[in-house]
Protein backbone atom coordinates (compact mmCIF):
# COMPACT_ATOMS: atom_id res chain seq x y z
CA UNK A 1 0.00 0.00 0.00
CA UNK A 2 1.53 3.58 -0.52
CA UNK A 3 1.93 5.67 2.63
CA UNK A 4 -1.10 8.34 3.20
CA UNK A 5 1.51 11.62 2.99
CA UNK A 6 1.64 11.11 -0.61
CA UNK A 7 -2.13 10.81 -1.27
CA UNK A 8 -3.87 14.55 -1.88
CA UNK A 9 -7.14 15.27 -0.28
CA UNK A 10 -9.83 13.92 -2.85
CA UNK A 11 -7.90 10.23 -3.26
CA UNK A 12 -7.91 10.22 0.44
CA UNK A 13 -11.89 10.88 0.45
CA UNK A 14 -11.71 8.27 -2.25
CA UNK A 15 -9.86 5.42 -0.40
CA UNK A 16 -12.24 5.90 2.56
CA UNK A 17 -15.52 5.27 0.86
CA UNK A 18 -13.63 2.05 -0.29
CA UNK A 19 -13.71 1.20 3.08
CA UNK A 20 -9.88 1.54 3.54
CA UNK A 21 -9.53 2.79 7.85
CA UNK A 22 -6.26 4.23 7.22
CA UNK A 23 -7.35 7.20 5.11
CA UNK A 24 -10.59 7.27 7.50
CA UNK A 25 -8.23 7.50 10.71
CA UNK A 26 -6.32 10.37 8.53
CA UNK A 27 -9.26 12.49 7.58
CA UNK A 28 -9.92 11.98 11.22
CA UNK A 29 -6.70 13.08 12.17
CA UNK A 30 -6.81 16.56 9.99
CA UNK A 31 -9.72 17.22 11.71
CA UNK A 32 -8.41 17.46 15.15
CA UNK A 33 -4.95 19.00 13.94
CA UNK A 34 -7.64 22.02 12.13
CA UNK A 35 -6.36 21.27 9.04
CA UNK A 36 -7.71 23.14 6.47
CA UNK A 37 -7.68 20.49 4.03
CA UNK A 38 -10.50 19.03 6.45
CA UNK A 39 -12.93 21.83 5.94
CA UNK A 40 -12.35 21.52 2.38
CA UNK A 41 -13.31 18.01 2.02
CA UNK A 42 -16.13 18.51 5.09
CA UNK A 43 -17.82 21.11 2.25
CA UNK A 44 -17.43 18.07 -0.42
CA UNK A 45 -19.25 15.53 1.46
CA UNK A 46 -21.53 17.42 3.45
CA UNK A 47 -24.57 16.82 1.87
CA UNK A 48 -23.86 12.80 2.11
CA UNK A 49 -24.06 13.12 6.12
CA UNK A 50 -26.43 12.40 8.60
CA UNK A 51 -27.66 8.84 7.59
CA UNK A 52 -26.18 7.11 10.87
CA UNK A 53 -28.21 7.38 13.95
CA UNK A 54 -25.50 9.34 16.74
CA UNK A 55 -26.09 8.03 20.00
CA UNK A 56 -23.88 9.84 23.13
CA UNK A 57 -23.18 8.48 26.35
CA UNK A 58 -22.31 10.01 29.50
CA UNK A 59 -21.99 9.87 33.29
CA UNK A 60 -20.03 9.78 35.87
CA UNK A 61 -16.24 8.12 36.12
CA UNK A 62 -16.70 4.60 36.54
CA UNK A 63 -20.18 4.18 35.71
CA UNK A 64 -18.96 1.53 32.57
CA UNK A 65 -19.78 3.74 30.17
CA UNK A 66 -17.59 2.13 27.85
CA UNK A 67 -18.45 -1.59 28.92
CA UNK A 68 -21.85 -0.30 28.40
CA UNK A 69 -20.87 0.65 24.31
CA UNK A 70 -18.79 -2.06 23.86
CA UNK A 71 -22.19 -4.15 25.02
CA UNK A 72 -24.11 -1.94 22.60
CA UNK A 73 -22.38 -2.56 20.00
CA UNK A 74 -21.54 -6.49 20.04
CA UNK A 75 -25.21 -6.65 20.53
CA UNK A 76 -26.03 -4.72 16.91
CA UNK A 77 -23.06 -6.88 15.27
CA UNK A 78 -24.50 -9.89 16.00
CA UNK A 79 -28.56 -8.71 15.56
CA UNK A 80 -28.26 -7.06 11.84
CA UNK A 81 -24.67 -7.02 11.49
CA UNK A 82 -24.76 -3.02 11.40
CA UNK A 83 -21.34 -1.17 11.11
CA UNK A 84 -20.63 0.59 14.43
CA UNK A 85 -18.42 3.51 14.87
CA UNK A 86 -17.31 4.86 18.23
CA UNK A 87 -15.63 7.99 19.44
CA UNK A 88 -14.13 8.13 22.59
CA UNK A 89 -13.58 11.48 24.31
CA UNK A 90 -11.44 11.16 27.80
CA UNK A 91 -9.77 14.44 28.83
CA UNK A 92 -6.19 16.00 28.04
CA UNK A 93 -3.94 17.35 31.38
CA UNK A 94 -4.14 20.84 31.48
CA UNK A 95 -0.61 20.60 33.20
CA UNK A 96 1.17 19.22 30.41
CA UNK A 97 -1.01 18.65 27.56
CA UNK A 98 -0.92 14.99 27.40
CA UNK A 99 -3.53 12.19 27.86
CA UNK A 100 -3.77 8.98 28.82
CA UNK A 101 -7.17 7.79 26.58
CA UNK A 102 -8.13 4.02 28.34
CA UNK A 103 -11.40 3.45 26.96
CA UNK A 104 -10.68 0.89 24.52
CA UNK A 105 -9.04 -1.50 27.33
CA UNK A 106 -13.16 -2.12 27.86
CA UNK A 107 -13.27 -2.97 24.22
CA UNK A 108 -11.24 -5.24 23.57
CA UNK A 109 -14.26 -7.42 22.24
CA UNK A 110 -14.48 -5.09 19.55
CA UNK A 111 -11.11 -4.55 17.97
CA UNK A 112 -10.81 -7.32 15.33
CA UNK A 113 -13.98 -6.77 14.16
CA UNK A 114 -13.75 -4.80 10.59
CA UNK A 115 -17.42 -4.00 11.13
CA UNK A 116 -16.66 -1.53 14.01
CA UNK A 117 -14.01 1.62 13.96
CA UNK A 118 -13.41 2.99 17.46
CA UNK A 119 -11.33 5.89 17.82
CA UNK A 120 -10.24 7.50 20.98
CA UNK A 121 -9.68 11.09 21.55
CA UNK A 122 -8.34 14.21 24.17
CA UNK A 123 -10.47 17.03 24.79
CA UNK A 124 -7.59 19.23 24.13
CA UNK A 125 -8.35 21.92 26.32
CA UNK A 126 -12.35 21.69 25.83
CA UNK A 127 -14.91 21.51 28.88
CA UNK A 128 -17.91 19.98 28.86
CA UNK A 129 -17.61 16.05 28.00
CA UNK A 130 -16.47 16.75 24.42
CA UNK A 131 -13.42 17.53 22.00
CA UNK A 132 -13.29 20.57 19.48
CA UNK A 133 -13.71 18.01 16.72
CA UNK A 134 -16.36 15.37 18.12
CA UNK A 135 -18.41 16.09 15.53
CA UNK A 136 -16.13 16.23 12.78
CA UNK A 137 -15.03 12.93 13.36
CA UNK A 138 -18.56 11.48 14.33
CA UNK A 139 -19.24 13.12 10.28
CA UNK A 140 -16.28 11.04 9.40
CA UNK A 141 -17.49 7.55 10.74
CA UNK A 142 -20.82 8.77 9.11
CA UNK A 143 -19.48 8.92 5.36
CA UNK A 144 -17.32 5.61 6.17
CA UNK A 145 -20.93 4.16 6.50
CA UNK A 146 -21.16 3.66 9.87
CA UNK A 147 -24.96 3.01 11.17
CA UNK A 148 -24.93 3.66 14.45
CA UNK A 149 -22.00 6.20 15.83
CA UNK A 150 -21.68 5.84 20.12
CA UNK A 151 -20.36 8.75 21.18
CA UNK A 152 -18.61 8.26 24.65
CA UNK A 153 -17.88 11.67 26.85
CA UNK A 154 -15.21 11.77 29.83
CA UNK A 155 -16.84 10.78 32.64
CA UNK A 156 -18.27 13.90 33.56
CA UNK A 157 -17.99 15.92 36.91
CA UNK A 158 -20.06 18.97 37.36
CA UNK A 159 -19.58 20.58 34.16
CA UNK A 160 -21.84 21.30 31.50
CA UNK A 161 -23.07 18.84 29.14
CA UNK A 162 -21.79 19.61 25.46
CA UNK A 163 -23.13 15.92 24.49
CA UNK A 164 -26.61 16.69 24.24
CA UNK A 165 -26.53 19.06 21.88
CA UNK A 166 -24.12 17.41 19.81
CA UNK A 167 -26.34 13.69 19.62
CA UNK A 168 -29.55 12.63 17.94
CA UNK A 169 -29.84 10.47 21.48
CA UNK A 170 -28.45 10.84 24.79
CA UNK A 171 -27.90 7.82 27.20
CA UNK A 172 -26.55 8.96 30.78
CA UNK A 173 -25.38 5.76 32.67
CA UNK A 174 -25.85 6.22 36.60
CA UNK A 175 -24.36 3.74 38.82
CA UNK A 176 -25.47 2.62 42.79
CA UNK A 177 -22.50 3.96 45.13
CA UNK A 178 -21.93 6.62 42.22
CA UNK A 179 -23.31 9.58 45.21
CA UNK A 180 -26.96 10.13 44.91
CA UNK A 181 -28.90 11.88 42.36
CA UNK A 182 -28.34 15.24 44.18
CA UNK A 183 -24.75 14.98 42.32
CA UNK A 184 -26.24 13.78 39.08
CA UNK A 185 -28.59 16.96 39.14
CA UNK A 186 -25.63 19.02 40.20
CA UNK A 187 -24.10 17.50 36.97
CA UNK A 188 -26.46 18.55 34.63
CA UNK A 189 -27.01 15.23 33.74
CA UNK A 190 -31.07 15.20 35.10
CA UNK A 191 -31.65 17.48 31.93
CA UNK A 192 -29.99 15.89 28.87
CA UNK A 193 -31.09 11.95 29.70
CA UNK A 194 -33.43 10.68 26.65
CA UNK A 195 -32.95 7.70 28.08
CA UNK A 196 -31.36 6.67 31.89
CA UNK A 197 -28.92 3.88 31.91
CA UNK A 198 -28.80 2.16 36.18
CA UNK A 199 -25.76 0.34 35.08
CA UNK A 200 -24.56 -2.41 37.65
CA UNK A 201 -27.76 -3.24 38.10
CA UNK A 202 -26.46 -6.31 40.49
CA UNK A 203 -24.78 -4.42 42.92
CA UNK A 204 -26.67 -3.19 46.56
CA UNK A 205 -28.66 -0.03 46.01
CA UNK A 206 -30.25 -0.35 42.46
CA UNK A 207 -34.03 -0.21 43.48
CA UNK A 208 -33.10 3.24 45.26
CA UNK A 209 -31.36 4.94 42.54
CA UNK A 210 -34.26 3.77 40.24
CA UNK A 211 -36.80 4.76 42.31
CA UNK A 212 -34.57 8.19 43.10
CA UNK A 213 -34.53 9.04 39.41
CA UNK A 214 -38.22 8.22 39.34
CA UNK A 215 -38.51 11.36 42.00
CA UNK A 216 -36.31 13.41 39.98
CA UNK A 217 -38.30 13.46 37.09
CA UNK A 218 -41.57 13.61 38.48
CA UNK A 219 -40.71 17.24 39.53
CA UNK A 220 -39.92 18.44 36.12
CA UNK A 221 -43.41 18.55 34.56
CA UNK A 222 -42.69 17.33 31.74
CA UNK A 223 -45.61 15.07 29.77
CA UNK A 224 -45.77 11.32 30.97
CA UNK A 225 -45.02 10.21 27.37
CA UNK A 226 -41.87 12.02 27.45
CA UNK A 227 -40.61 10.99 30.48
CA UNK A 228 -37.04 9.57 30.08
CA UNK A 229 -37.52 5.50 30.63
CA UNK A 230 -34.84 4.46 33.07
CA UNK A 231 -33.15 0.62 32.23
CA UNK A 232 -30.98 -1.11 34.26
CA UNK A 233 -28.51 -3.26 32.83
CA UNK A 234 -25.08 -5.28 33.76
CA UNK A 235 -22.51 -3.99 30.94
CA UNK A 236 -20.41 -6.59 31.93
CA UNK A 237 -22.40 -9.17 31.09
CA UNK A 238 -24.78 -8.25 29.05
CA UNK A 239 -27.61 -8.75 30.88
CA UNK A 240 -30.21 -5.79 29.76
CA UNK A 241 -28.12 -4.56 26.80
CA UNK A 242 -30.41 -6.45 24.04
CA UNK A 243 -33.21 -4.55 25.82
CA UNK A 244 -31.46 -1.09 25.90
CA UNK A 245 -30.41 -1.43 22.26
CA UNK A 246 -34.29 -1.79 21.17
CA UNK A 247 -35.34 1.23 23.28
CA UNK A 248 -32.60 3.16 21.80
CA UNK A 249 -33.72 2.14 17.69
CA UNK A 250 -37.14 2.59 18.77
CA UNK A 251 -36.99 6.28 20.24
CA UNK A 252 -34.83 6.66 16.95
CA UNK A 253 -37.27 5.59 14.93
CA UNK A 254 -39.98 7.46 16.38
CA UNK A 255 -38.14 10.73 16.42
CA UNK A 256 -37.16 10.51 12.85
CA UNK A 257 -40.82 10.10 11.99
CA UNK A 258 -42.18 12.68 14.08
CA UNK A 259 -39.71 15.49 12.49
CA UNK A 260 -38.42 15.27 16.11
CA UNK A 261 -34.92 14.37 15.05
CA UNK A 262 -34.62 16.85 11.84
CA UNK A 263 -35.16 19.36 14.50
CA UNK A 264 -32.54 18.57 17.15
CA UNK A 265 -30.12 18.44 14.56
CA UNK A 266 -31.32 21.62 13.34
CA UNK A 267 -30.05 23.07 16.75
CA UNK A 268 -27.09 20.81 17.02
CA UNK A 269 -25.93 22.67 13.62
CA UNK A 270 -26.37 26.22 14.88
CA UNK A 271 -25.02 25.28 18.32
CA UNK A 272 -21.92 23.97 16.42
CA UNK A 273 -21.32 26.60 13.87
CA UNK A 274 -21.39 29.19 16.32
CA UNK A 275 -18.50 27.07 18.23
CA UNK A 276 -16.75 27.29 15.34
CA UNK A 277 -17.46 31.19 14.69
CA UNK A 278 -16.23 31.51 18.48
CA UNK A 279 -12.83 29.48 17.95
CA UNK A 280 -12.10 31.30 14.83
CA UNK A 281 -12.47 34.52 16.12
CA UNK A 282 -10.38 33.74 19.14
CA UNK A 283 -7.94 32.24 16.96
CA UNK A 284 -8.16 35.49 15.32
CA UNK A 285 -7.87 37.59 18.23
CA UNK A 286 -4.94 36.33 20.51
CA UNK A 287 -2.74 34.25 17.48
CA UNK A 288 -3.26 35.88 14.18
CA UNK A 289 -2.93 39.43 15.62
CA UNK A 290 -0.40 38.37 18.16
CA UNK A 291 -2.47 40.28 21.09
CA UNK A 292 -1.23 37.23 23.38
CA UNK A 293 1.85 38.41 22.64
CA UNK A 294 0.66 42.04 23.89
CA UNK A 295 -1.20 41.19 26.62
CA UNK A 296 2.02 39.08 27.85
CA UNK A 297 3.82 42.63 27.64
CA UNK A 298 1.46 44.62 28.98
CA UNK A 299 1.45 42.19 32.39
CA UNK A 300 4.97 41.83 32.56
CA UNK A 301 5.13 45.65 32.91
CA UNK A 302 3.72 45.18 35.83
CA UNK A 303 2.05 47.75 38.37
CA UNK A 304 -1.93 47.81 38.86
CA UNK A 305 -3.97 47.00 35.96
CA UNK A 306 -7.56 47.17 35.82
CA UNK A 307 -9.06 43.54 33.67
CA UNK A 308 -11.26 46.01 32.48
CA UNK A 309 -8.88 48.54 31.03
CA UNK A 310 -6.57 45.55 29.40
CA UNK A 311 -9.31 43.95 27.81
CA UNK A 312 -10.70 47.42 26.07
CA UNK A 313 -6.73 47.66 25.17
CA UNK A 314 -6.95 44.38 23.37
CA UNK A 315 -9.74 44.99 21.70
CA UNK A 316 -8.85 48.20 20.55
CA UNK A 317 -5.58 46.76 18.87
CA UNK A 318 -7.85 43.90 17.33
CA UNK A 319 -9.89 46.82 15.84
CA UNK A 320 -7.21 48.78 14.34
CA UNK A 321 -5.37 45.57 12.59
CA UNK A 322 -8.31 44.32 11.14
CA UNK A 323 -10.22 47.55 10.55
CA UNK A 324 -13.51 45.86 11.67
CA UNK A 325 -16.48 48.42 12.86
CA UNK A 326 -16.58 49.36 16.26
CA UNK A 327 -19.92 47.68 16.61
CA UNK A 328 -18.71 44.35 16.35
CA UNK A 329 -15.95 44.28 19.19
CA UNK A 330 -18.78 45.19 21.34
CA UNK A 331 -20.56 42.36 20.21
CA UNK A 332 -17.47 40.28 20.68
CA UNK A 333 -16.79 41.63 24.53
CA UNK A 334 -20.03 40.38 25.74
CA UNK A 335 -20.27 37.11 25.83
CA UNK A 336 -23.80 35.99 26.03
CA UNK A 337 -23.49 33.37 28.53
CA UNK A 338 -26.21 30.96 26.40
CA UNK A 339 -23.41 31.18 23.49
CA UNK A 340 -20.60 30.36 25.44
CA UNK A 341 -18.76 27.27 24.34
CA UNK B 1 0.65 25.01 16.96
CA UNK B 2 2.72 21.92 17.18
CA UNK B 3 0.61 18.84 17.07
CA UNK B 4 0.69 16.28 19.94
CA UNK B 5 2.60 12.97 19.36
CA UNK B 6 -0.26 9.85 19.84
CA UNK B 7 1.32 7.14 20.99
CA UNK B 8 -0.13 3.35 21.27
CA UNK B 9 1.37 1.53 24.56
CA UNK B 10 0.36 -2.27 24.48
CA UNK B 11 1.05 -5.92 25.88
CA UNK B 12 1.43 -8.56 23.13
CA UNK B 13 1.46 -11.86 23.81
CA UNK B 14 0.86 -13.82 27.59
CA UNK B 15 2.88 -12.40 29.99
CA UNK B 16 0.32 -9.95 32.59
CA UNK B 17 3.18 -7.72 34.09
CA UNK B 18 1.35 -4.44 32.89
CA UNK B 19 3.43 -2.40 35.89
CA UNK B 20 6.07 -1.37 33.30
CA UNK B 21 3.75 -0.32 30.32
CA UNK B 22 1.26 1.51 32.80
CA UNK B 23 4.31 3.73 34.12
CA UNK B 24 5.82 3.91 30.85
CA UNK B 25 2.09 5.31 29.47
CA UNK B 26 2.31 7.70 32.47
CA UNK B 27 5.49 9.19 31.86
CA UNK B 28 4.55 9.35 27.92
CA UNK B 29 1.52 11.41 29.08
CA UNK B 30 3.58 13.51 31.33
CA UNK B 31 5.71 14.71 28.65
CA UNK B 32 2.30 16.48 26.79
CA UNK B 33 1.54 13.25 24.59
CA UNK B 34 -1.35 11.40 23.90
CA UNK B 35 -1.39 7.87 25.26
CA UNK B 36 -3.73 5.51 23.61
CA UNK B 37 -3.46 2.39 26.68
CA UNK B 38 -4.70 -1.07 24.01
CA UNK B 39 -4.16 -3.39 27.12
CA UNK B 40 -3.33 -6.44 28.12
CA UNK B 41 -2.92 -9.87 26.30
CA UNK B 42 -3.08 -8.47 22.70
CA UNK B 43 -2.32 -10.34 19.18
CA UNK B 44 -0.16 -8.74 16.77
CA UNK B 45 -3.06 -8.05 14.57
CA UNK B 46 -5.21 -6.14 17.23
CA UNK B 47 -2.10 -3.98 18.18
CA UNK B 48 -1.79 -3.33 14.06
CA UNK B 49 -5.65 -2.18 14.00
CA UNK B 50 -5.75 -0.12 17.07
CA UNK B 51 -2.99 1.76 15.73
CA UNK B 52 -4.39 1.96 12.26
CA UNK B 53 -7.61 3.56 13.69
CA UNK B 54 -5.96 5.82 15.99
CA UNK B 55 -3.24 7.04 13.50
CA UNK B 56 -0.52 6.79 15.93
CA UNK B 57 2.68 8.47 15.32
CA UNK B 58 4.59 5.30 17.41
CA UNK B 59 3.54 2.22 19.00
CA UNK B 60 5.01 0.90 22.20
CA UNK B 61 4.83 -2.99 23.16
CA UNK B 62 5.72 -4.23 26.57
CA UNK B 63 6.93 -7.64 26.54
CA UNK B 64 8.61 -9.15 29.92
CA UNK B 65 7.63 -13.01 28.21
CA UNK B 66 10.94 -13.62 25.89
CA UNK B 67 8.39 -13.81 23.21
CA UNK B 68 9.91 -10.52 21.91
CA UNK B 69 11.77 -12.38 18.50
CA UNK B 70 8.43 -13.38 17.69
CA UNK B 71 6.32 -10.29 18.29
CA UNK B 72 8.19 -7.69 17.46
CA UNK B 73 8.53 -8.84 14.08
CA UNK B 74 4.71 -10.39 13.48
CA UNK B 75 3.83 -6.85 14.72
CA UNK B 76 6.21 -5.36 12.00
CA UNK B 77 4.75 -7.39 9.81
CA UNK B 78 1.08 -6.39 10.12
CA UNK B 79 2.37 -2.79 10.37
CA UNK B 80 3.79 -2.78 6.74
CA UNK B 81 0.65 -4.71 5.33
CA UNK B 82 -1.40 -2.36 6.45
CA UNK B 83 0.33 0.78 5.05
CA UNK B 84 1.89 1.85 7.82
CA UNK B 85 5.38 1.64 8.03
CA UNK B 86 5.56 4.86 8.84
CA UNK B 87 4.74 4.26 12.13
CA UNK B 88 7.54 4.11 14.41
CA UNK B 89 7.65 0.66 16.61
CA UNK B 90 9.70 0.67 19.72
CA UNK B 91 8.95 -0.79 23.07
CA UNK B 92 10.89 -2.34 25.68
CA UNK B 93 11.27 -5.69 28.38
CA UNK B 94 13.94 -8.45 29.34
CA UNK B 95 15.95 -8.41 25.45
CA UNK B 96 19.38 -8.87 25.23
CA UNK B 97 21.46 -6.48 23.04
CA UNK B 98 21.96 -8.97 20.65
CA UNK B 99 18.67 -9.37 20.18
CA UNK B 100 17.42 -5.96 19.91
CA UNK B 101 20.54 -5.44 17.11
CA UNK B 102 18.53 -8.00 15.51
CA UNK B 103 15.38 -6.35 15.89
CA UNK B 104 16.69 -2.97 14.62
CA UNK B 105 17.88 -5.02 11.05
CA UNK B 106 13.77 -5.70 10.69
CA UNK B 107 13.12 -2.10 11.01
CA UNK B 108 12.18 -2.47 14.54
CA UNK B 109 12.76 0.92 16.47
CA UNK B 110 15.42 1.35 19.71
CA UNK B 111 14.58 -0.76 22.30
CA UNK B 112 14.72 -0.54 26.13
CA UNK B 113 15.79 -2.71 28.25
CA UNK B 114 15.77 -2.78 32.11
CA UNK B 115 17.49 0.02 34.18
CA UNK B 116 16.49 2.45 30.75
CA UNK B 117 16.13 6.16 31.67
CA UNK B 118 12.39 7.31 31.31
CA UNK B 119 13.69 10.71 29.70
CA UNK B 120 15.63 8.71 27.35
CA UNK B 121 12.69 7.13 26.38
CA UNK B 122 10.53 10.14 26.24
CA UNK B 123 13.62 12.05 24.65
CA UNK B 124 13.91 9.05 21.98
CA UNK B 125 10.25 8.94 20.50
CA UNK B 126 9.91 13.07 20.47
CA UNK B 127 13.11 12.87 18.28
CA UNK B 128 11.96 10.21 16.05
CA UNK B 129 8.66 11.22 15.67
CA UNK B 130 9.55 14.55 14.71
CA UNK B 131 11.94 13.06 11.71
CA UNK B 132 9.25 10.86 10.73
CA UNK B 133 6.87 13.94 10.53
CA UNK B 134 9.00 15.64 8.38
CA UNK B 135 10.19 12.98 6.45
CA UNK B 136 6.78 12.12 5.35
CA UNK B 137 5.47 15.82 4.76
CA UNK B 138 8.64 16.42 1.89
CA UNK B 139 7.56 12.86 0.63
Amino acid sequence: MTELASLDEQELVVRLRRGDQRACARLMTWAERNDPRFAVQHRAFCDELGVAQRIGITGPPGAGKSTLVEGLASHWRESDDRKIGVVAVDPTSPFTGGALLGDRVRMSRLVLDPGVFIRSMATRGVFGGLARATDDLADVLDLFGCHSIMVETVGVGQSEVDIARSCDLTLVVLHPGGGDTIQAMKAGLMEVADIYVVNKADMPGVDRLVQELFDVLELREIPEDQQPPILTAVASTGQGVPELAEAIDGMVRDRRDSGRQAERRQDNLERRIRRLVDGRLRHEVWQARGLSDLLHQRLAEGGKLSAYELADEVLDQYQQAAGHPANLLGNISQTDPEDSP
Amino acid sequence: MEQPIRVLVAKPGLDGHDRGAKVVAAALRDAGMEVIYGGLHQTPEAIVQMAVQEDVDAVGLSILSGAHMTLFPKVKEHLNRAGAESILLTGGGIISAGDMDKLEKLGVGQLFGPGSRLADLVDYIEKEVARRRTATRSA
